[in-house]
């Protein structure tokens, strides 16, 4: 890899982590499904369980294709390294698994993904984690709300439902006073459109299931490490800096000067928890890589063509898109994402909930299910699907109205798209009668 | 492991890595000695196999480096003195020295300094004189993570570095450039960068070192080393009398072919 830099975002995107197969000469990337690697002798077995050398022992714990994932998508975001997991669930409880345990506290912004939001609120709280929730634009609500049993700050790249930027410069900022990490779920805006590590963040994942692989065809998570937290010295992690019995002893952060995080989330979390990717998944994410930056700059230009469409349509109350005059976060938009705000928004349809129903019912492009970031466009109805149990007040409570519709913008012909929303709206208003 | 060493400053403490074990002084010693911008975490594959094979092992962090304190020394003859004093402290009589670039020059003029002191010399990525390139000494005073970045680039041959360092799913160009990023960020009045890559091309000493050197030297080369290239290295085996292994691999050879370098240890090491 000759010159003076290292390659650029395209050239990442298909070569980072992987050369030809010196066994085969395959181009491609093979799927190694096997479970298990031969060891050469007792002397190389021994010395791969006691990291005196580096090789794949057990797929659970790392697999040759599962690395090259795992690698570029690090490389894309400007990391040390990466840990390919079963799902975008299984990146964040691997995070927080590797960093907290009963008695440790989280404190997470408050607009997240409805299931990051299960996790914290309910499911951790069973064995012990306790998560303090702040709207992420409360910069002093962040800082207030640091114990000092605080493992970790958690935000997304962009909020949900209303796509708050989240003001990661400052937070880490915060983050990094109280001597914490700040872990940030990056699957909206994905490595092209930001790279959360650049602005102050320590840990990345992303449910690779949506932008990453982008096809609708594979669940999947990454978690990726800066390399630039200095465990040892923040005093708060002795899981990194205190030998760990369960591992020879090893103390992580002595072992690896940038990695100890990673070293520890492989060593015992994924050997422990076992949430691991099938080698056939990583290599659809790999294939779904491959295209990002094309399809992530076609994403974000017919999502720019169907906001302008609803914005001015009389049917919609309001979108909720970054980009727009009005937009809480347009300011930090256009610093944090000067190429786009993603191609997954909400709007509010002006109507009742059946109105909102007619209006799902009548799409013929989008695809009604509960997913995001597909090639193709799709849609959802909260308040008839997700928070159907909710009453009016309650959906106002978590943002939703009776006619918020959530969008994926996939890659279809924008035109397409905008006469499918046109037909649906049109449908939609003759269901207030 | 930490050590009081005895240096042009003081005493000041210094941090060793012992390769997973207890170090102890009654094994027969490996010192590695890392070369700029680095600390012992570049070592520790090769230190864990030395430490769980027989060796006592002290993989260094130099002065103003990684977890040893500051400041930095200036030339590598002041580094090479505080290698032996930094075996003195460990109450090391004899040690295989094994360097890194820049590190290879430290063990050189450590040999020449003390030969009755170093058994071995394993010198990875060397060349003498180790010039460095007037564009990227002026990188370094007025861009130091410019700098980097071309050094990392030139470092690393290949986007594919299997199976990757210190295991699957590091990014070898990620983690070395976080590594030289945090060492910058260690002072905010000092420019490490600049500052360990001129003690490199100030270094004069080579030839007189290289005629004083007793023992066997074993000299590692990538083939696709830019920074300092095989052609580079000629002079310094001849001299050295060294028996060269050639590994496919750039310039940060352990972490680009690690398992073809500890072969080369091994071989070095008679084990």
């Amino acid at each position: 890899m000759p010159g003076y830099a290292d390659p650029g975002f395209d050239t990442l995107a298909l070569h980072a982590g992987a050369a030809p197969d010196p066994a085969t000469g395959a181009r491609a990337v093979p799927i190694h499904l096997s479970t298990s690697f031969v060891f050469d002798s007792s002397e190389h077995a021994a010395s791969l369980f006691n990291m005196e050398r580096s090789g794949h022992v057990y797929s659970r714990i790392s697999n040759p294709t599962n690395a090259v994932l795992e690698e570029r998508v690090a490389a894309l975001e400007g990391g040390c390294g990466a840990i390919a997991v079963a799902s975008g669930q299984a990146a964040l409880h691997l995070a927080i698994g590797t960093l907290a345990g009963a008695g440790s506290h989280v404190v997470a912004s408050s607009a997240l993904y409805g299931g990051s939001h299960n996790l914290l609120h309910y499911t951790l709280k069973r064995f012990g984690i306790d998560t303090s929730f702040v709207k992420p634009g409360d910069i002093d609500g962040w800082r207030a709300a640091i114990r000092p049993n605080t493992k970790l700050l958690f935000g997304e790249t962009l909020g949900n439902p209303g796509l708050e930027v989240l003001d990661i410069p400052t937070v880490s900022a915060i983050a990094h006073d109280a001597g914490l990490p700040l872990l940030v779920d990056s699957t909206f805006t994905t490595p092209w459109l930001m790279k959360p590590i650049d602005h102050g963040a320590d840990l990345i994942f992303h449910s690779a299931t949506k932008f990453l692989s982008g096809h609708g065809t594979v669940i999947g998570g990454v978690l990726v490490d800066s390399g630039r937290f200095d465990w040892g010295r923040s005093g708060r992690f002795p899981e990194l800096s205190e030998p760990y019995t369960g591992f020879h002893g090893m103390v992580f952060s002595e072992e690896s000067s940038v990695g100890g995080f990673l070293l520890r989330a492989r060593r015992e979390g994924l050997r422990d928890f076992g949430a691991c990717m099938s080698p056939h998944s990583a290599w659809l994410i790999l294939q779904g890589i491959e295209t990002l930056p094309l399809r992530m700059a076609r994403h974000v230009e017919n999502t720019r063509q169907v906001v302008q469409f609803l914005a001015a349509h009389p049917m919609v109350a309001r979108v909720g898109y970054p980009e727009l005059d009005g937009h809480p976060s347009q300011a930090l938009a256009r610093k944090l994402l000067p190429r786009g705000c993603g191609a997954v928004f909400s709007f509010d349809l002006k109507g009742s909930r059946q109105q909102g129903v007619a209006f799902i019912e009548a799409l013929k492009i989008f695809s009604h299910l509960a997913n995001v970031g597909d090639c193709r466009s799709l849609v959802i109805h909260p308040a008839s699907t997700t928070h159907f149990r909710m009453d009016d007040a309650a959906l106002a409570q978590a943002g939703i109205t009776a006619g918020t519709i959530r969008l994926s913008i996939g890659l279809e012909d924008a035109d397409d798209l905008i006469d499918d929303l046109k037909r649906a709206l049109k449908t939609a208003e003759r269901a207030s009668a | 492991m930490k050590l009081d060493v005895d240096g042009p400053n003081g005493t000041q403490q210094a941090y060793a890595y012992t390769g997973g074990k207890a170090f102890d002084p009654a094994l027969p010693c490996v010192v590695f000695i890392h070369g700029a911008m680095h600390d012992h975490s570049g070592w520790t594959l090769l230190a864990r196999w030395c430490a769980h094979h027989g060796f006592g092992v002290l993989a260094l962090n130099q002065p103003g480096h990684g977890r040893s304190a500051g400041p930095p020394l200036p030339s590598v003859e002041a580094l090479a003195d505080w290698t032996l004093a930094l075996m003195s402290a460990a109450r090391v009589q004899q040690a295989t020295l094994v360097g890194h670039s820049m590190g290879t020059l430290i063990a050189l003029e450590a040999a020449a300094r003390a030969p009755e002191r170093v058994t071995r010399l394993v010198l990875m990525g060397s060349a003498y004189p180790m010039k460095v390139s007037d564009v990227l000494l002026s990188t370094a005073r007025e861009a130091p993570l410019r700098a980097i970045d071309m050094v990392n680039a030139l470092s690393i041959s290949t986007p594919a570095s299997k199976p990757s360092y210190p295991g699957p799913g590091m990014w070898v160009h990620g983690s070395n450039r976080a590594l030289m990023r945090n060492q910058q960020a260690l002072s905010n009045e000092f420019n490490l960068f600049e500052h360990d890559f001129r003690i490199c091309d100030a270094y004069r000493g080579g030839e007189q070192a290289m005629a004083e050197v007793k023992c066997p030297t074993t000299l590692i080369t990538g083939t696709r080393d830019q920074m300092t290239p095989p052609k580079a290295s000629k002079d310094l085996a001849a001299a050295l009398k060294a028996k060269v292994v050639t590994v496919s691999a750039g310039h940060l050879m352990p972490a680009e072919a690690p398992d073809a370098v500890l072969q080369g240890l091994r071989e070095a090491l008679g084990v």
